[in-house]
């Protein structure tokens, strides 16, 4: 506040002059004026005192003043609306102007004034423009529409805009039609549903036609509206495609990749063995490489895009390797991009090109780009293994250098490469051990550990060098302490006689002397097997571990189709999907590739820009992999688990608990059925992620029927990419029951209306037999069916119970006991009449049980 | 689409601002200079996302060009248009410094609001912004003044205005190549690639069309049907750009390049070739490290190309490690300097004929250090310029047509001139 009057203060003096200024009748002097409020507005300070004087002057011929008083009137008007109002006249006036080029500025500058009472006035001028003689005041009434439905959508429609704009798509201009063509791709935007743009063969052919007359942005537009639709068949598919070719030689960067985005997209639809295809793919590689030889900014979005492009479809630019070698001045961006994209070109036969450039950018200067490069020798060792031998020669050479950071990030892959090729390079130990004492950070010493606890056996002085990180166990991380505790166990059971002291300290240093959960836990677990069963401990210690995957950080494909649909936007700039950072509902319609086949009427539905999904879709990247299964809707699922009969309701149909987007690419179907007595789940698990998932396990939250597994998930085998598994996992309801005491039971009064309430044929009467009970009611009360009344008459006991199934449905009861009498009578009434039988047996089983 | 457009000096300060959505509030402006101009490490990406903002920019000598949104926009689109509306203001006022832009500001804002609209790029090309945007105040135009401008600004042919009338018709041509290689010490070529470009100065009345014709494979192995070993003296080009003038349809499928220029100079295409490069020079490093203060650098060049033709401006530029201590060159051609600024030996030669070999060789001197990061060695890099192009690319030719008007092909008076230059080429040491 302080500071707002201060400058106030400054600029009095100076407000009063300008005023002066603007009231002046010399045309020169007025202009300077304005000129200079438009300074002052510039750096922030605040002018809008001069409102009034400003306006004033909008009433010229002057065109230069008019375009100054303009810009003004854009950035003051929204904070003074009644005045703003004074000038809705000229602008009004200026719509009528004979020269195109003032009507043009008139409509422009209204649409950006966004004043309610303005807009009522601009319909009139805007409906006259959209009509214009002139195509330049049509072009510019064409974006003015999406201006006013940014601030009133509702009016745009009400008004017909929407249908004017339309047309203009067939406009004799290409400008124009480009225009209108951007505004109506805005406004469906925002309207995922309306089918505003309503692109069919006639459009498209109008559109692909406009395409080669417009400007370098025009065609932006189009190709970007283009990318939206979806062909009816690979033949219209491949027509399009071939008259979109051409633009890959526009020198327009932003021209060449939207055309990419309609050809990636489109030729999901071609047969792979058409010719076509083939050819396609080979005009596509040239321009991509061409845009390496655009400004860095731009080779940077190129970059980014190749990324996607190359996981899409590899076979693009196989062979262009060499342009992505890394130039010396390149800026940093460029430079961490190129070599992202040359691991994933990497192949057995310029593999050995790759690494000399390897090692090469290993002795540069920034210490990222080197860590990165590095990291990629790895990589390639991992991923191509004829190489691998060579790659480890390398990384050995380069911690010769004895460069800290790169020692350390070769220690750290090298660790992944002895994963992936167990007994094979274990000779270079030696030369490992060396660097132990430059060793500073967390991943590099846990590697490190992990090397020296599973290699144990071939290191003889193994326990002194795990001994020697013993020392600051409680200063290191909680990686390393976890590594170092686990290496010691591995280390104890390959030479126990020797470190039987080691252990013993490092246990309880992980278990007394640690305030970390995790690590106290794992103590204990060794401590306890152990301790049992030394043989059973080294079964799971030492057991044989799966190799790791080939290709790590690709992106997944879900999300990858996603971003090909977004090629040359930001979307593709961050590997992020649209609802990642952009605000509210504009531009976050989940968009997806057309499937190969067609004539899919779904596929066809989904074009024009209609969302498929109306929630987007986003795999989380980090967070819990399983989501909360018992969050979702089970107990509706649970009903025909009353039924002791299987065939009367038959199994549920299994349902998708878990979509892959949730749980990275994971998919979890299921339903629960009863077999042989047995509740049973029967889940379907399918991989939809690149990688091979291992180590299933399953927990149940607490839940209301006390369902817990009776025995582990059998997964035995790893469930690899596109593969499906059907597992059915047995359950007992002897688990922690979760109680819902004031869920079930009703008021007295309520019971009494609902009773009446429910028409007397939903009542069924049953016996329950040989039932030797004293207290029904609390036996009862344990399986969450609560007694609501109770009154004696003629010596039977009247129980008045209601139960609530967790899908919502009442049932109530009336059991009559007589004393002495084993058998007990009990009427249910319920709106849905056929759980009755379940509900009875449930009496009967909780009764007699 | 675009949501504001913001121009900086190098101390942070605006100098432009322009919003154009409602999304952009004054305080980005601030976001932008305190998270990237002010922000202490280097720069790691052109675009920056702050709080949901995104912020994509380019820096021309001290000034910064920042184009802001909130929305999922084409980022290759805002990318092509900063750079667009860098060439713009210089073909407006010149260099793009703080003084001119200060200078200009009512021009700019005034340039703004033509060429983007609520954040769509409109027209931006210099011949047609010019007809109408002048700082001259108002111009009573007539008319048909006023259609004229509004058709080609709006019009497929928005580069080139109608009744340009020429005394003499003249174009030139400029064939200008930059040569890139990067080539391990022992003389292997390990990347090569020659980036063009082909410039013209066109002079001409009417609304010509023009053909250009060059010797490249694909057209005139179409022609020769095996005839007259044609294809020796064609070349393969890996790709090409053209100018929008050009029609890009009749390109794909006949592989002929028409178009009516712009009046005055426009780039006509950009092209790519990576095969049969003519590599103008040769360079042969030999680095010995003798003890740790002492390192011994000969370095040789070789001039690859005809006797009779020569390379000018050659300039060799030798890295040294950064504890040099004192360097004694000795070359037998131009001179030679260390310069410890720079941290290298530049090797200067005005002029050098195609076949010839010149060396020289250097003692440096080094400072005994304890650092045990080892000398990063960068590459010997070189510049020069050669009168041919190292491609091979030859024009074949250049056909003007005014049906219009009474000139013919041949009282056109053409240009063509080759210049080579280095790109990025560098030989490891």
């Amino acid at each position: 506040m302080r500071s707002v009057m201060f400058r106030f203060h400054v600029c009095a003096g100076e407000i009063f002059e300008l005023k002066a200024e603007l009231n002046s009748d010399k045309k020169e002097k007025k202009k300077e004026a304005v000129k200079k409020v438009i300074a002052s507005m510039t750096v922030g300070k605040d002018v809008s005192a001069l409102f009034p004087d400003v306006v004033n002057c909008m009433q010229t011929d002057n065109l230069e003043l008019k375009k100054l008083v303009y810009l003004y009137l854009m950035n003051y008007a929204k904070s003074q609306p009644d005045m703003a109002i004074m000038a809705v006249n000229t602008f009004v006036k200026d719509c009528e102007d004979p020269n195109p080029l003032i009507r043009a500025l008139a409509v422009r500058t209204m649409g950006c004034i966004r004043v309610d009472k303005i807009t009522e006035y601009l319909c009139e001028p805007l409906r006259k423009c959209l009509k214009d003689e002139d195509p330049y005041v049509r072009k510019t009434a064409a974006v003015c529409v999406a201006k006013l439905h940014d601030i009133n959508a509702q009016l745009v429609e009400d008004q017909g805009f929407l249908d004017t704009l339309k047309d203009l798509i067939s406009d004799s201009n290409p400008m124009v039609v480009a225009n209108a063509v951007a505004a109506l791709s805005e406004i469906a935007e925002s309207h995922p549903n309306s089918n505003l743009l309503d692109l069919n063969p006639q459009s498209i052919n109008k559109l692909l036609t406009a395409l080669n007359e417009c400007t370098e942005w025009g065609q932006i537009f189009i190709l970007d509206c283009l990318a939206n639709y979806t062909p009816r068949d690979d033949r219209e598919s491949q027509s399009i495609c071939e008259r979109v070719t051409p633009r890959l030689s526009h020198a327009n960067s932003a021209v060449v990749l939207s055309a990419v985005k309609v050809l990636m997209k489109f030729m999901e639809m071609l047969p792979k063995d058409l010719d076509y295809y083939g050819t396609l793919l080979k005009k596509l590689a040239p321009p991509l490489v061409t845009l390496l030889s655009a400004e860095p900014e731009l080779q940077y979005v190129a970059l980014r895009n190749i990324n996607l492009i190359v996981q899409k479809r590899p076979e693009i630019l196989k062979h262009e390797m060499k342009v992505f070698f890394v130039k010396y001045n390149d800026p940093i961006y460029v430079k961490l991009e190129k070599l992202d994209i040359m691991i994933r070109l990497a192949s057995q036969a310029n593999i050995a090109q790759v690494l000399a450039e390897l090692k090469e950018y290993a002795t540069e200067v920034d210490v990222d780009f080197v860590r990165k490069a590095v990291r990629a020798i790895g990589r390639c060792a991992i991923k191509v293994e004829q190489s691998a031998e060579r790659c480890v020669s390398t990384l050995l050479d380069l911690i010769q250098t004895k460069v800290n950071y790169v020692v350390q990030e070769a220690i750290v892959v090298i660790k992944d490469i002895f994963r992936k090729y167990p007994n094979k390079y274990e000779s270079v130990i030696a030369t490992l051990c060396e660097n132990l004492d430059s060793l500073d950070e967390p991943e590099a010493r846990a590697a490190m550990i992990w090397i020296v606890g599973e290699y144990a056996e071939r290191i003889d002085n193994a326990d002194e060098l795990l001994e020697s990180f013993l020392e600051g166990f409680h200063d290191e991380s909680t990686q390393v302490q976890l590594q170092l505790l686990t290496a010691i166990v591995k280390l104890f059971l390959k030479k126990p006689t020797e470190t039987q002291e080691l252990v013993q300290q490092v246990l309880s240093l992980a278990t007394q002397d640690s305030d970390n959960p995790d690590l106290r836990d794992r103590g204990y677990i060794y401590w306890r097997l152990l301790s049992t069963d030394p043989v059973a401990a080294k079964e799971v210690v030492l057991a044989e571990k799966p190799l790791i995957s080939e290709e790590t950080d690709l992106i997944e494909p879900t999300l990858l189709e996603e971003l090909i649909c977004h090629i040359g936007t930001l979307a593709s700039v961050y590997h992020k999907p649209p609802s990642a950072f952009v605000e509210g509902s504009r531009g976050v319609m989940h968009k997806r590739l057309p499937a190969q086949g067609t004539e899919c009427p779904d596929v066809g539905n989904a074009a024009g820009g209609s969302a498929p999904e109306a929630a987007p879709s986003i795999i989380p990247s980090q967070g819990d992999l399983l989501g909360d299964l018992l969050n979702l809707d089970l107990p509706a699922v649970l009903l025909p688990l009353f039924n002791t009969n299987c065939s009367s309701y038959g199994i549920l149909y299994p349902q998708v608990w878990l979509p892959a987007m949730k749980a990275k690419g994971l998919e979890i179907s299921g339903t629960f059925a009863r077999r042989a007595g047995v509740i049973q789940m029967e889940l379907v698990l399918t991989n939809k992620a690149m990688s091979v998932m291992t180590d299933f396990a399953i927990q149940f939250n607490r839940n209301s029927f006390g369902l817990a597994p009776a025995g582990p998930l059998q997964v035995l085998t790893p469930l690899g990419p596109n593969q499906t598994i059907e597992v059915s996992l047995p359950l007992s309801t002897v688990g922690p029951v979760m109680k819902m005491d004031p869920l079930n039971n009703l008021q007295r009064q309520v019971f009494l209306a609902t009773w009446k309430d429910i028409p007397n044929d939903n009542e069924s009467q049953f016996q329950i037999q040989d039932c030797h009970l004293n207290s029904a009611s609390n036996k009862l009360q344990g399986s969450n069916i609560f007694t609501i009344a109770k009154r004696t008459v003629e010596g039977q006991d009247m129980l008045y119970m209601s139960i609530k199934l967790s899908n919502g449905i009442w049932v109530l009861a009336e059991l009559k006991v007589q004393a002495g009498n084993p058998n007990y009578t009990i009427s249910l009434k319920c709106r849905a009449p056929e759980v009755s039988q379940c509900v009875f047996q449930c009496y009967e089983a909780v009764l007699k049980n | 689409m675009i949501g504001g457009l913001f121009i900086y000096n190098h101390k942070g300060e605006v100098l432009i601002s322009r919003v154009y959505r409602d999304d952009i509030g004054r305080n980005a402006v601030d976001a932008f200079r305190v998270n990237v101009i002010h922000a202490r490490q280097q720069v790691r990406s052109p675009v920056t996302n702050i709080a949901r903002t995104s912020f994509f920019h380019v820096k021309r000598s001290n000034i910064w060009l920042a184009a802001v949104t909130k929305q999922n926009v084409n980022a290759a689109m805002v990318f092509e248009f900063l750079y667009k509306m860098c060439d713009v203001m210089t073909a407006y006022f010149g260099k793009i410094s703080e003084e001119n832009i200060k200078n200009n500001f009512v021009l700019i804002y005034e340039l703004l609001d033509e060429i983007l609209d609520f954040g769509y790029p409109q027209n931006s090309e210099t011949g047609a912004l010019k007809t109408f945007i002048t700082q001259t105040g108002i111009k009573s135009q007539s008319k048909e003044e006023q259609s004229q401008i509004t058709s080609q600004v709006t019009g497929q042919i928005g580069w080139r205005r109608e009744g340009i009338k020429y005394r003499r018709n003249e174009l030139f041509l400029d064939v200008l190549e930059s040569v890139n290689l990067l080539m391990s010490p022992q003389g292997q070529v390990l990347s090569a690639h020659v980036s063009g470009r082909v410039v013209m100065k066109s002079y001409l009345s009417g609304m010509p069309e023009c053909k250009f014709g060059m010797n490249d494979k694909i057209v005139i192995d179409k022609q020769g049907k095996g005839g007259e070993g044609a294809t020796g003296q064609s070349i393969a080009i890996d790709d090409c750009t053209f100018h929008q003038c050009v029609r890009l349809s009749k390109f794909d499928a006949e592989r002929s390049i028409s178009f009516i220029p712009p009046d005055g100079e426009c780039e006509l295409m950009r092209y790519r070739t990576t095969k049969d490069i003519i590599l103008p020079f040769r360079v042969i490093p030999l680095v010995r490290e003798v003890g740790r203060t002492k390192l011994e650098v000969k370095v040789v060049i070789k001039s690859n190309f005809k006797p009779s033709l020569l390379a000018q401006k050659i300039e060799v530029r030798i890295p040294t490690p950064l504890n040099t201590s004192g360097v004694q060159v000795i070359c037998m051609k131009g001179k030679a300097k260390y310069k410890a600024s720079e941290n290298a030996i530049v090797w200067k030669i005005k002029r050098m004929a195609g076949m010839k070999e010149s060396q020289i060789s250097a003692e440096i001197e080094l400072l005994p250090t304890n650092d045990k990061k080892k000398w990063a060695r960068p590459p010997i890099s070189m510049n020069f310029e050669v009168p041919f192009a190292p491609s091979g690319l030859k024009v074949r030719y250049l056909k003007v047509f005014e049906p219009k008007l009474n000139y013919s092909d041949h009282d056109v008076i053409k240009w063509v001139r080759y210049i080579g230059r280095s790109g990025i080429y560098e030989t490891r040491c």
